[in-house]
C-alpha cells in the first residue's frame, strides 16, 4: 500500500491484521454477502498526480469565461479583503468538527457569538442563529417556524418581489411540509399594500413574508405593514441583505418579528452560488422557535467566561420529528468569513461600500437612460440594482453584452432588464458597458 | 427514592394533578424531576386553550432532554403559572408546589381512570427496573 | 492552545478602521435615500484596525481542535484528513467571479465539474442519477424524502404517508420525514442494533412510503438482512433510503444500490474529505436509481443534443416529475470542487482502499481495548464501533468523564451517549488516514484513562484540567441565554 493519504505500511497493516485475528482485508467483509461485494473496476479516472489534478481544473477553468459581473438577482460581486482568505483558512478553523466539545471549540464558539452579534445588531433584533445553508432556505425555515409558533395556522403570505429562486424553495417546502402559500402582487415595484390587507381580511394567516430590498432593486416601503399583519395576530418576515441594512431601515424598524436572508455580500465570493451564508434573526419571544445552532455565553468551573452551543432542547438530535427544524449543522466557516469582514468593515465601512454601490448604480441608471434605449418602469428608490424596459429585445442586448465580456441586463419574468453595480465596478467599466449597450442599439435597431 | 404526595392523582407519563372546586392544578412528579435533571425552561400553552385529556400542553427542557406535558384531564387553561417563566429550576426544587398549569376540567369523571399514589409508586418502581 | 479572553467588540476604539476602499467619487450617495426608508438607530458594530483583527481571530484559533491538530475518532462524523490539494483548487480564483445566473455557455467547465462528480458518485454508488444541490447530509435526506413522496403522488398513490425509521437511528432521521410532512413510524432494533425483521414486518402496508437506513448501523454492524429487508419493502410498495452517514465504510467495496437502495445522500464533507470548517458548509448529493432519475430537484444538470451542457429549470409544467426547487442555486459548489480533487487522487486503484484501510482502523481499536472498556457486541465491525462505558463499573466514572480526560491528552473526544442503546455509549471511528502509531498511543492513553478511574478516580471527574477552559455550566447558559454581546453588559 503506497498512498499519500494512507499512512500505514504493508507491515502496519499485517500487524493489524494479525491483532484483529484477520487474515486479510477481505476478511474484513466476511459479514457482508458475497453477491454486495463489487468485484469490477470502477468507471473513474485512474490516480493523479498533484500535478493532473490541476490541469484537470485548470482545463475547466479555460472552458469558463471570465465576465465583468453587472449583475445581482440574489448573488454579489463584492470586493474581498486580503484578510479574508487568510483567516479562514486556517487549519484550526477549518478541519474542526461543529463545536460540541467546547473546551476544546472555544474559537469556534467565539466567532459564531460575535456572528449572532452582528446579525442581531444588523437586523435589529433580539436573537440570531449561528447560520443557515442559503437565503432561500433560511426563507423557508422562517416560514416553518412561523407556522409553528402561530399553532394551527397554515397560511402564509409571501410578496412577488422577492427573488425568484426563493419563492420557488418556498413553494417545494410548503408543499411537502402542508403550508399555503398565497401570494401578493407588487404595485408600482413595491408589495401592494391594498392586496396584504385584502388577504389579511380572509383570516388564518400565520405569517407575512416581504423583502427589504426587492428584486427590482427596490427598497420597499413597508409603511403600515406590521401594524397590518400584527392586527392579524400574524408574524411579520423580512428578507433582508444584511449589508444594505447598514444603511435602509433595519426590519426591527420596520417591525418584523422574523428576519432571514443572505448574507453572501459579507466577504463571500460568487463562486457559482455556493457555499453561501443564510441567517435567522428574531424577537426574544420566538427564540425557542428558532430553528438551527445557537451559541450561548456562560462561564467554566473555574469561573473563566465560556461560550457553549446552547437551547440544544429545540434540536433534532433530542426532539427528533418534534425539533423545530431537521438543520444539524450551520454554513460556519461561511459565518466566519462574514464575521471577520464585518470586523474589518465596521460600521463606516459598510457604508462606505453601500455609497460605492449606490453611486455607480444611479449613474449607470442615468447613463443607460440617456442612450434613448431603455424606459424607466418603477421610479422609486432603489440600492444598487434596477431594472429598465429595453427596446432591444433583452435576449439580444444581453448576449451582444456577453460578447464584449459584460455579464449584465439580465431578463427577469416581466421581460425587464436588471442591472446591478458594486463598489467594485470602476467608472470606466461602467462606461465600457454603455458604449456596448449604445454598439448593440445600433446594430439592432436601425 | 421519590417523592409522591397523598391526595394527588397520576399519570403515567408522570403528571400529577391536584383538585381544587373543579380545577385541577397540573404539574410533573419528584421522578419526573429527577430524570430531567436540571430544568432550563418550561413550554406553556396559552390561557384559552381547550385540551382534552392526553392532548400535549408544552414541555420540559433540560440542557440534555426534552419532555411533552401530556393533560391528563380534559378542560380550559384558565392559568399558567408565570413564575417557571423566569425561574424554571423551581420544578426541580420543589415539583409539588410547582404546578404548570391550572385547568378548569369538563369532565371530573376523568379523575377516576388515573392513579392514586400507592399505584403511581407501583408504576415507577416498574420502570426503574 | 491558549486560552484568550477578547471579543472583537472590547478590542474597539472610536476611529480605528480595518479596511482600505476606494474614496467616494459618485455624486450620487445613500443620503439621497427618502428619511422614511432610512435607518434611524445605527447597529452597534466594532472599530478595528486590520493587525488586530487579525490577531484577534489568529488567537481565537488557538483554542480551537482540528483534524490537522490531533486524532479525532469521532463516531459517524468521519473526520479523515482533509488534502491541502482540494484547498488549494477550491481557493485558487479559478471559480470565485463565477456569477450562478451566468449563462450555460459561459460556465461549460462549472457544468463539466457536474457532470463528471455526479458520474463518479454514480459508479461509486450504483446509482442511476445525482443532483448535487443539498447542501448539507439533513439537506440531503429532506430532498430524497421529498423525491419519495413526489414519486408516490405522481403515480397517483398518495396514500402513502409514513416512513419507517429505526429507533437507533440518529434524530435527524425523523425530523427530515417531519418536515417533509411524513408520519414517522418506529421500528424496534433487535439487540445488536440491526433491524428487527419480525418487528417489520407487520409495519408493511399500502401507508408506507419507504424506510430510512444506515448500513452499516449506529453500532458499526453491517444489516447482514438487507436484502430480505429490501424484498419486503419493496413488496409493500415502498422504497428505501440510504443514510450515507456510514458510507465510508462501504467506500470502494460495497454499493448501496447493489443492496436495493432507491434513493441515498452522500455526506461529501465525511467520505469525501471535505473539511467540516466547524460545522460546515457540507454538500449532501442525493442519488438515486433509473426510476426515480426524473424525480430530482432543479436546477438539474442536462446534456444538449448539439453537446453542451446546462442546467435545466422551470420544469412546471404538467408532467413535470420533479420534485421541485431545494436551493437558490445549484448547491454548494465550492465543496464539490474539494470533492473531485479527492477522487481524481484516489483513482480507481485507492479508492479501493477506503473503506478496508477504515474498517481495519476501527477493528484494531475495538480489540485492542475490549478489556479495559465494554463491548456489549463481540462481532468484527465495519469503521466505527461503540463501547457502553467502562468495563469496571464500580468507579462511577462515566463516559463523559472519559471524553473530557481524553481532551487533556491531546485527543479530541469519541462520540459520546450516541446510540441511545446503552447507556454509557463511546462511539469510535478512526478512518483510514490515521497511522498505527497514532492508534496505538491512544489505545495507550484510554488505557491509562481506565487506570485512572480505579486510582484516582477525581482527576477524571474533574477533567478536562489543560485545556483553554474548563467544563461549562450549561445549564446556567440555557435558563438565562445570553446570545450577543449586548446580552452581556
Amino acid at each position: 500500500m503506497n498512498f499519500l493519504y494512507f499512512p500505514n505500511t504493508d507491515k502496519d497493516i499485517r500487524d493489524m491484521l494479525d491483532a484483529v485475528g484477520a487474515d486479510s482485508l477481505d476478511e474484513l467483509y466476511s459479514d457482508v454477502p458475497a453477491g454486495f461485494i463489487y468485484g469490477k473496476e470502477f468507471d473513474i479516472p485512474s490516480a493523479m498526480s498533484e500535478m493532473e489534478v490541476r490541469r484537470y481544473f485548470d482545463s475547466l477553468e479555460e472552458r469558463n469565461r471570465r465576465l465583468t459581473v453587472f449583475c445581482g438577482c440574489g448573488a454579489y460581486d463584492h470586493y474581498i479583503p486580503a484578510v479574508i482568505p487568510y483567516i479562514t483558512s486556517r487549519a484550526e478553523f477549518l478541519t474542526a468538527y461543529t463545536p460540541y466539545q467546547a473546551e476544546i471549540s472555544q474559537g469556534t464558539l467565539r466567532y459564531i457569538f460575535e456572528f449572532q452579534s452582528y446579525m442581531a445588531e444588523l437586523s435589529g433584533m433580539d436573537c440570531a442563529n449561528a447560520s443557515m445553508y442559503d437565503g432561500a432556505t433560511s426563507a423557508a425555515e422562517a416560514v416553518m417556524m412561523a407556522v409553528s409558533a402561530s399553532k394551527k395556522k397554515r397560511k402564509v403570505l409571501v410578496s412577488d418581489t422577492l427573488l425568484p429562486e426563493v419563492r420557488k424553495v418556498l413553494e417545494t417546502y410548503s408543499r411537502y411540509h402542508g403550508i399555503n402559500l398565497v401570494h401578493i402582487p407588487h404595485d408600482g415595484g413595491n408589495t401592494s399594500y391594498e392586496a396584504l390587507r385584502n388577504a389579511l381580511s380572509e383570516g388564518d394567516v400565520a405569517a407575512v413574508l416581504v423583502p427589504g430590498v426587492n428584486r427590482f432593486g427596490i427598497i420597499e416601503d413597508l409603511s403600515g405593514f406590521s401594524g397590518a399583519v400584527h392586527e392579524s395576530k400574524a408574524f411579520m418576515i423580512i428578507y433582508s441583505d444584511p449589508l444594505a441594512l447598514a444603511v435602509i431601515k433595519s426590519p426591527r424598524e420596520w417591525g418584523a418579528d422574523i428576519v432571514c436572508g443572505e448574507a453572501q455580500s459579507l466577504g463571500i465570493p460568487l463562486g457559482y452560488g455556493g457555499p453561501y451564508l443564510g441567517f435567522i434573526a428574531c424577537s426574544k419571544e420566538l427564540l425557542r422557535k428558532m430553528p438551527g445552532r445557537v451559541v450561548g455565553a456562560s462561564e467554566d468551573m473555574d469561573g473563566k467566561r465560556a461560550f457553549v452551543l446552547t437551547l440544544q432542547a429545540r434540536e433534532q438530535h433530542i426532539r427528533r420529528e418534534k425539533a423545530t427544524s431537521n438543520i444539524c449543522s450551520n454554513q460556519s466557516l461561511m459565518a466566519l468569513t462574514a464575521t471577520v469582514y464585518v470586523s474589518l468593515m465596521g460600521l463606516s465601512g459598510l457604508r462606505r461600500v453601500n455609497d460605492l454601490s449606490y453611486g455607480g448604480a444611479h449613474y449607470l441608471y442615468s447613463k443607460l437612460l440617456e442612450t434613448g434605449l431603455f424606459r424607466n418602469v418603477f421610479d422609486r428608490p432603489f440600492l444598487n440594482e434596477f431594472v429598465l424596459e429595453s427596446l432591444i429585445p433583452p435576449a439580444v442586448l444581453s448576449e451582444a453584452l456577453l460578447s464584449e465580456g459584460y455579464f449584465a441586463a439580465c431578463e427577469t419574468e416581466e421581460g425587464y432588464v436588471s442591472f446591478c453595480v458594486t463598489e467594485k465596478r470602476t467608472k470606466e467599466e461602467i462606461d465600457g458597458l454603455v458604449r456596448a449597450v449604445v454598439s448593440a442599439g445600433k446594430t439592432e435597431i436601425k | 427514592m421519590s417523592k409522591i404526595l397523598e391526595g394527588l392523582f397520576y399519570s403515567e407519563s408522570h403528571e400529577w394533578v391536584k383538585v381544587e372546586g373543579g380545577v385541577a392544578f397540573i404539574g410533573i412528579t419528584d421522578y419526573a424531576q429527577n430524570s430531567m435533571g436540571d430544568i432550563s425552561y418550561v413550554d406553556m400553552p396559552d390561557v384559552g386553550d381547550e385540551l382534552a385529556k392526553g392532548d400535549e400542553f408544552g414541555a420540559v427542557e433540560s440542557v440534555k432532554a426534552a419532555s411533552d406535558l401530556y393533560s391528563p384531564v380534559s378542560g380550559t387553561v384558565i392559568e399558567c403559572n408565570a413564575v417557571l417563566e423566569n425561574s424554571p429550576e423551581a420544578i426541580n426544587e420543589a415539583p409539588f408546589d410547582s404546578w404548570i398549569i391550572k385547568v378548569e376540567m369538563s369532565d371530573e369523571s376523568e379523575l377516576e381512570s388515573l392513579m392514586g399514589p400507592e399505584d403511581y409508586r407501583g408504576f415507577i418502581e416498574g420502570q426503574e427496573s | 492552545m491558549k486560552y484568550y479572553d477578547k471579543l472583537i467588540f472590547e478590542l474597539s476604539s472610536e476611529g480605528k478602521k480595518g479596511y482600505a476602499l476606494p474614496s467616494m467619487t459618485w455624486k450620487d450617495t445613500v443620503d439621497d435615500i427618502p428619511g422614511n426608508l432610512k435607518r434611524q438607530t445605527m447597529p452597534e458594530l466594532p472599530q478595528v484596525s486590520e493587525p488586530e483583527v487579525v490577531r484577534h481571530y489568529t488567537n481565537l484559533s488557538n483554542m480551537n481542535f482540528g483534524v490537522d491538530t490531533g486524532f479525532y475518532p469521532l463516531g459517524s462524523c468521519t473526520m479523515k484528513y482533509n488534502p491541502k490539494i482540494n484547498e488549494e483548487i477550491a481557493s485558487s480564483g479559478r471559480f470565485s467571479g463565477i456569477h450562478p445566473l451566468q449563462p450555460a455557455k459561459t460556465v461549460q467547465g462549472v457544468l463539466g465539474l457536474y457532470e463528471d462528480l455526479e458520474h463518479a458518485l454514480c459508479e461509486l454508488t450504483g446509482m442511476s442519477a445525482f443532483t448535487l444541490n443539498p447542501f448539507a447530509g439533513a439537506h440531503g435526506e429532506l430532498t430524497g424524502l421529498m423525491i419519495i413522496r413526489q414519486y408516490h403522488m405522481k403515480r397517483g398513490d398518495s396514500g402513502r404517508t409514513k416512513i419507517i425509521v429505526p429507533d437507533s437511528a440518529h434524530g435527524t432521521n425523523p425530523a427530515s420525514a417531519a418536515v417533509c410532512g411524513l408520519e414517522v413510524v418506529q421500528v424496534k432494533s433487535a439487540e445488536d442494533g440491526t433491524i428487527d425483521i419480525d418487528s417489520l414486518k407487520p409495519l408493511l402496508d399500502d401507508t408506507v412510503a419507504g424506510i430510512m437506513m444506515t448500513n452499516p448501523n449506529t453500532l458499526g454492524l453491517f444489516e447482514k438482512n438487507i436484502a430480505e429487508i429490501a424484498s419486503l419493502v419493496h413488496g409493500c410498495g415502498g422504497l428505501l433510503y440510504y443514510d450515507g452517514a456510514n458510507m465510508n465504510a462501504l467506500l470502494g467495496v460495497v454499493r448501496p444500490g447493489d443492496m436495493g437502495f432507491d434513493v441515498l445522500h452522500l455526506n461529501l464533507h465525511k467520505t469525501f474529505s471535505a473539511p467540516h470548517g466547524g460545522g460546515g458548509p457540507g454538500a449532501g448529493p442525493v442519488g438515486v436509481s433509473g426510476r426515480l432519475a426524473d424525480y430530482l430537484p432543479e436546477p438539474k444538470l442536462c446534456r444538449l443534443e448539439y453537446g453542451s451542457l446546462s442546467m435545466k429549470e422551470d420544469m412546471h409544467g404538467k408532467d413535470s416529475l420533479t420534485a421541485g426547487r431545494i436551493s437558490g442555486f445549484a448547491g454548494n459548489f465550492g465543496v464539490l470542487v474539494k470533492a473531485y480533487a479527492y477522487i481524481l487522487m484516489l483513482g480507481r486503484e485507492n479508492v479501493r482502499m477506503v473503506g478496508p484501510l477504515a474498517v481495519l482502523a476501527a477493528n484494531y481499536l475495538k480489540e485492542s481495548l475490549k478489556k479495559e472498556f465494554s463491548l456489549p457486541i463481540e462481532s468484527v465491525c465495519k469503521h466505527e464501533f461503540v463501547f457502553d462505558g467502562l468495563s469496571d463499573k464500580n468507579s462511577g466514572i462515566t463516559t463523559l468523564d472519559v471524553a473530557k480526560r481524553l481532551l487533556d491528552y491531546g485527543f479530541h473526544a469519541p462520540t459520546v451517549y450516541f446510540p441511545l442503546l446503552f447507556h454509557q455509549s463511546i462511539m469510535i471511528e478512526p478512518t483510514e488516514t490515521e497511522s498505527k502509531d497514532t492508534l496505538d498511543s491512544f489505545v495507550t492513553v484510554m488505557k491509562l484513562i481506565a487506570a485512572e478511574a480505579k486510582d484516582n478516580p477525581d482527576i477524571l471527574r474533574t477533567a478536562p484540567h489543560d485545556t483553554p477552559v474548563r467544563r461549562i455550566d450549561e445549564t446556567a447558559a440555557a435558563r438565562n441565554p445570553k446570545l450577543k454581546y449586548g446580552d452581556l453588559k
